[in-house]
């Protein structure tokens, strides 16, 4: 069952065009990853789906109802997290927890304060002296305590600490066994790796590509480093390495996902002293993206 | 890096932003004095004229205490007098949301901290909202000065009185800096600078309405006082200037000196820590809401009741005063219209009234608009909260605020008087009346907001140009003859004056049901809009 759908959704801002025919997808139970760079159209995606903004043109439903009619009863079934969390400067961070809580619907004390312990939060401080991490612990407290069906989180862990983004990192999971529904965005791939069943690309309002993780591998080129006791040779003619670059007893290149075994196979024989490997980058991938785009135009 | 560097940029930035509230600000003292001038020319022409009417003001404690003593009879001490309260206001107010929005406004939402981490020195944002507003005052002095030399008054005297505007300006700009440095929030810095400005005037009002007892030391220890003791068109002391410069430069060196000492977003002030948990009460939209506003209205209320007690006070010496010279009494029989002269000292009084409350209004409405502009209504309106609810909350409060600061001065002025005269069940309900008749007005002037902030959001602050425009044509009214038909644009025209001439009901019913009318179009176009 579908959660979210959304079909050739498009949205101006004046004359601007935001969202150039949307389409995506997110079915009951799934962590679903929203990726794009800056501007791509993510939050004016979320927002539309919460009915704070009118679309243009296309077909939106949100857990069966039509986002801008049904936004009060539907809002009672979903939480939601702002990209960019302004709080009431007066009201103190557990004020603040609190009443969002009740306006959803009502706050279990147990699991608030089990939350408020796990992210190690100060809930006594008024606003306007949190950090932006404190700020985004308040909303993500504020969602996850409540009972709902469906979570849209704009970039979640913007200003969380490693530490605190493993502990959201937790939450979500939890919520997914518990069988409700994620849409998370986000502008780096490996958070999105880390959590999610399937993903959407988003570049200039537009969906570039979709899929599990797995379908999108084929994209995913890890850039390597590596040092070895004698010259590599034979390198840049392997199927699957791309922009080689040898110097004398170092060598750097990027391959792709499903070339690696071959590829450290043919190293071996070189000795390796030291290897470093980075994960694609979003930048990364819409190069990969956009060169099999001009590769297949130019069959 | 210089604790200076990066003033000029910051200068320019903020001429940017404020390029069309500075000259709003800056053009209407210059056009109040010109009203005033031509009103004075054409209704007193003679000496005699004059002098008669500075007689009678001199000899009304009320509105000696409300306005100031007129300290020479002629068409500039007139002019001198009627205008220096009138755009100490404007002036001060001015220059004080200028500075605070300029300096705390930006540390508090940390816009600063943009600038900050370029190259702009600690002092640079107070520096550069110092520099713009005396840049802004002395603009206000030019046009001033050239108004009334324009219509033939003394230089000196123009002079003088221009420079009153822009010194009482650019003091409260000082002050307003000082205030920045000490809150943490742009609220409560605008709260200091304002209960100074109320401390100044009553100081004033109570040293000038006393000075015959020998009490003028109270003026001379406010700056407000200080504009009239500049004496404009009655051999002018220019030592007083310096006072005002003194006054000014000591401010400047504590705001610097507190700015170099503290971080960037505290204050001196420390906010206290708040609950951990919500009370049980802070569960809907008016809740928070109520949460939000409830400070400022009591501030407001206090204000109000203070201005309440102030007016039942002089209305009863005045009163006094009456009563053992029949002349005078007869005199502003005249004066006053028809009626009793403190029936039309407190329907003076209440006129000014209305203006501040409509002012309170526009605030207490547009801060729906500053909820979304900051973003803060995403998190209720993505609650299960409906916009009709939202918006309604906020409009509540407001409407109900209004009510509350019009209570509080009519009980006051009612009960001061009623108790001072041994007829408080007859005066305390006919002030209540009199006060609570300007409600429907008051709720025009939101409505008009509401409707603005509903429809075009980007808009929203014409409505300040509204209440400019209606406080305009009412003091031109006042002053000139102008046809019924351009009164009649002003809600407040409409408002009957109770205590002058009785209730009337119409003019009631229909202000209430315009404002409803603009509030339900205000509703129904922020229904259909994207909200950011
Ligand atoms: N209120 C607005 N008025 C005009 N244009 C806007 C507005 N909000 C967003 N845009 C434009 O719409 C486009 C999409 O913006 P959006 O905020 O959805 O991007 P995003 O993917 O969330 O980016 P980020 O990763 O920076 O948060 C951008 O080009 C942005 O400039
Ligand atoms: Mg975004």
């Amino acid at each position: 069952m579908s959660v979210i759908q959304i079909q050739n959704l498009t949205k101006y801002y004046g004359k601007t065009l935001a969202l150039d025919g949307v389409d995506l997808e997110v079915e009951q139970g799934e962590v679903f990853g929203f990726i794009g760079p800056n501007g791509a159209g993510k939050t004016t995606t979320l927002r539309i789906l919460l009915g704070l903004l009118r679309k243009n043109a296309g077909k939106v439903s949100v857990l069966g109802g039509d986002p801008w009619r049904d936004a009060v009863a539907l809002h009672r079934r979903l939480a939601y997290v702002p990209g960019d969390v302004s709080l009431w400067p007066s009201l103190s961070g557990g004020e603040v927890i609190d009443l969002l809580g009740r306006l959803r619907g009502g706050v279990d004390q147990s699991r608030r304060d089990e939350l408020v312990e796990r992210f190690k939060f100060d809930p006594t401080k008024p606003c306007r002296t949190y950090s932006t991490g404190n700020r985004q612990k308040v909303a993500l407290i504020a969602a996850l305590v409540s009972d709902v069906e469906l979570f849209i989180l704009d970039e979640p862990t913007l200003g969380l600490d490693p530490l605190m983004e493993a502990v959201f990192r937790d939450c979500v999971a939890e919520v997914k066994r518990a069988g409700k529904t994620v849409l998370l965005s986000s502008h780096i791939l490996a958070e999105v790796e880390a959590l999610c069943d399937r993903i959407s690309i988003i570049n200039a309002g537009t969906i570039v590509e979709s899929g599990t993780l797995a379908e999108l591998r084929h994209l995913t080129r890890i850039s390597v480093s590596v040092e070895t006791a004698h010259p590599v040779t034979g390198l840049s003619e392997m199927p699957g390495v791309h922009n080689t670059r040898v110097d004398g007893t170092r060598a750097h290149f990027s391959v792709d996902a499903g070339a690696i075994n071959r590829v450290m196979e043919h190293l071996t024989r070189f000795d390796v002293l030291v290897l470093t490997s980075a994960p694609p980058t979003l930048e990364d991938l819409f190069l990969r993206h956009y060169e099999l785009q001009r590769g297949e135009s130019a069959r | 890096m210089s604790e200076f560097s990066g003033t000029g940029a910051l200068i320019r930035l903020i001429l940017r932003r404020d390029r069309l509230l500075l000259p709003i600000w800056i053009a209407l003292p210059p056009l109040f004095v010109v009203v005033v001038v031509a009103a004075f020319v054409s209704l007193y022409p003679t000496a005699a004229s004059q002098q008669m009417l500075a007689a009678q003001i001199v000899n009304s404690p009320g509105l000696v205490a409300l306005l100031g003593p007129v300290s020479a009879p002629t068409i500039g001490g007139l002019t001198a007098w009627r205008s220096s309260i009138f755009a100490t206001v404007i002036v001060a107010g001015a220059n004080v949301l200028t500075v605070i929005r300029h300096t705390r406004a930006d540390e508090e939402t940390g816009r600063y901290e943009l600038l900050g981490s370029g190259v702009v020195g600690r002092r640079a944002p107070l520096s550069a909202s110092l520099v713009v507003t005396l840049g802004a005052d002395l603009v206000i002095a030019a046009l001033v000065t050239g108004a009334l030399v324009a219509f033939g008054l003394p230089v000196a005297g123009s002079v003088a009185l221009g420079l009153s505007f822009a010194a009482i300006g650019w003091t409260f700009a000082a002050l307003a800096g000082v205030a920045a440095q000490l809150a943490e929030s742009a609220g409560v810095a605008t709260g200091i600078a304002g209960a100074i400005f109320v401390l100044f005037y009553l100081l004033r009002a109570v040293g000038d309405a006393n000075e015959q007892s020998g009490q003028s030391w109270l003026s001379w220890m406010s700056p407000i006082g200080w504009m009239r003791l500049v004496q404009p068109f009655a051999g002018e002391r220019w030592g007083v200037f310096a006072l005002f410069l003194g006054a000014i430069i000591a401010l400047i060196v504590v705001a610097y000196t507190i700015s170099s000492r503290r971080d960037v977003g505290a204050g001196i002030l420390r906010p206290r820590l708040g609950p951990a948990r919500a009370t049980p009460w802070l569960r809907s939209p008016l809740a928070l809401a109520w949460r939000l506003h409830r400070r400022t209205l009591l501030v407001w209320a206090a204000m109000f009741a203070v201005y309440g007690v102030m007016i039942g006070y002089l209305a009863k010496t005045s009163a006094d005063l009456l009563a053992t010279n029949p002349q005078l009494a007869n005199l502003f029989a005249h004066f006053g219209g028809a009626s009793a002269y403190t029936d039309s000292l407190f329907t003076l009084s209440l006129t000014f009234l209305g203006w501040i409350a409509a002012a309170y209004a526009i605030t207490a409405t547009l801060r729906l608009q500053s909820e979304e502009v900051e973003g803060r209504v995403d998190h209720v309106l993505a609650a299960s909260v409906s916009r009709l609810r939202w918006a309604t909350s906020d409009l509540a409060i407001a409407a109900i605020g209004s009510v509350v600061v019009l209570t509080a001065f009519g009980l006051l002025a009612g009960l001061t008087y009623g108790l001072s005269t041994g007829n408080v069940g007859y005066e305390l309900p006919r002030m209540l009346v009199a006060t609570l008749a300007y409600l429907p007005a008051i709720w025009v002037v939101a409505g008009i907001a509401m409707a603005l902030y509903g429809l075009v959001p980007r808009l929203s602050f014409v409505s300040w140009g509204a209440l400019g425009a209606f406080i305009l044509v009412e003091l031109i009214g006042e002053t000139l003859q102008v046809s019924q038909s351009i009164l009649n644009l002003s809600p407040f025209n409409q408002v009957p004056k109770v205590l002058v001439s009785g209730v009337s009901l119409m003019p009631l019913v229909s202000l209430t049901l315009l404002a409803f009318v603009l509030i339900i179009a205000g509703l129904v176009g922020f229904q259909r809009r994207s909200i950011g």
